[in-house]
């Protein structure tokens, strides 16, 4: 067991949640890309404001993760508020749901770029 | 109930978060993950190859009465909190790869459908001192049905060949192995390339649909 730092705090998690369940932001995945919609407003949730901030560009659910400093699950509940009263777009990856090996043309891009790296 | 499964270097992570953004017209983010035992090299191998400085990030799972054996019935819930870092590599205007460094403990795999659900496929990365550690990632992988190939992160030292460390594995014949340095960007670029052909001739194999 290690000693819970402040970004652990069970407080503050459900604080930002605001005591919801993770069930709702399962539509989210890490790599799907957050767009905002609309610039942050005054009285807004400073989570919300950060992500509206970061996702001025395209921003992957794992990298607002990263930055905001807290678990995935959180920032999809927050991604839902969000998504809901339309101030951001999802893009969702184009692979995810399928179990299916990816299509050969975007593998060949795949390789293409790692080639050039 | 906080137990933390990571070799990343966890709160290292700095607020100066230099930021290289995505094209505006990025829309399919591809995920490939890094997999091994602690101190294996995956953060090391995510940063030879991204274009960004590799982040560090967590997911946590409340399971009910796992592993918890309360004969007071009193809150029988464990957190579980993975650990994990990542980097990425922009492959053009729309696709934008992710590569993910993590731990292949058991608990770990729990988090997998939620985590890794369709990542491309999946390195191995493995350590001759401790092989063992890599069986377990190997038989996970196997019964996700999740394209993989093994690359030994060569640390100098005792030299294996790669048939004995096939056979330790007891690695099937159609799984790519090699020999990488994760700290050289070039030689983990090739085990990147070594995983996307295999998964370029598996689909070649599929029927048409």
């Amino acid at each position: 067991m290690s000693p819970l730092g402040p970004d652990d705090d069970p407080d503050r998690l459900y604080t930002v949640t605001g005591g919801r369940s993770r069930a709702a932001g399962s539509r989210f995945d890490l790599v799907t890309l957050i767009v905002a919609e609309c610039e942050p407003a005054p009285g807004m949730q400073s989570e919300h404001v950060r992500i509206l901030e970061l996702a001025r560009r395209p921003t992957a659910v794992v990298e607002l993760s990263a930055a905001l400093r807290l678990p995935v699950s959180v920032v999809r509940i927050l991604l839902t508020d969000l998504l809901d009263t339309g101030r951001i777009t999802a893009r969702h990856p184009r692979t995810a749901a399928r179990a299916e090996l990816p299509e050969p043309d975007l593998l060949k891009e795949v390789l293409d770029a790692l080639q050039r790296l | 109930m906080h137990s933390n499964v990571s070799d990343g270097a966890a709160g290292a992570v700095l607020e100066e978060d230099v930021r290289a953004p995505l094209h505006q017209s990025a829309d399919n983010g591809l995920k490939i993950v890094i997999v091994g035992g602690f101190g294996v090299g995956k953060t090391t191998m995510v940063r030879s190859v991204s274009e960004i400085r590799p982040l560090n990030t967590e997911e946590t799972m409340t399971q009910a009465g796992v592993g918890v054996d309360d004969p007071a019935g009193v809150e029988a819930k464990s957190t579980t909190t993975v650990a994990f870092d990542f980097g990425r590599i922009t492959i053009n205007d729309r696709n934008v790869l992710y590569l993910f460094g993590a731990p292949g403990q058991e608990r770990f795999w729990f988090l997998w459908d939620r985590l890794f659900a369709g990542t491309l496929g999946a390195v191995v990365l493995v350590d001759t001192r401790r092989l063992h550690d890599s069986w377990y990632a190997i038989d996970r992988l196997e019964a996700h049905g999740m394209p993989f190939v093994v690359a030994h992160n060569d640390f100098g030292g005792e030299q294996h060949t790669l048939e004995q460390i096939r056979d330790a594995l007891d690695l099937s014949p159609h799984v790519p192995l090699l020999s990488c340095d994760a700290r050289d960007r070039e030689s983990s670029k090739q085990v990147l390339i070594s995983l996307v052909r295999h998964l370029y001739a598996l689909a070649a194999q599929e029927p048409s649909a």
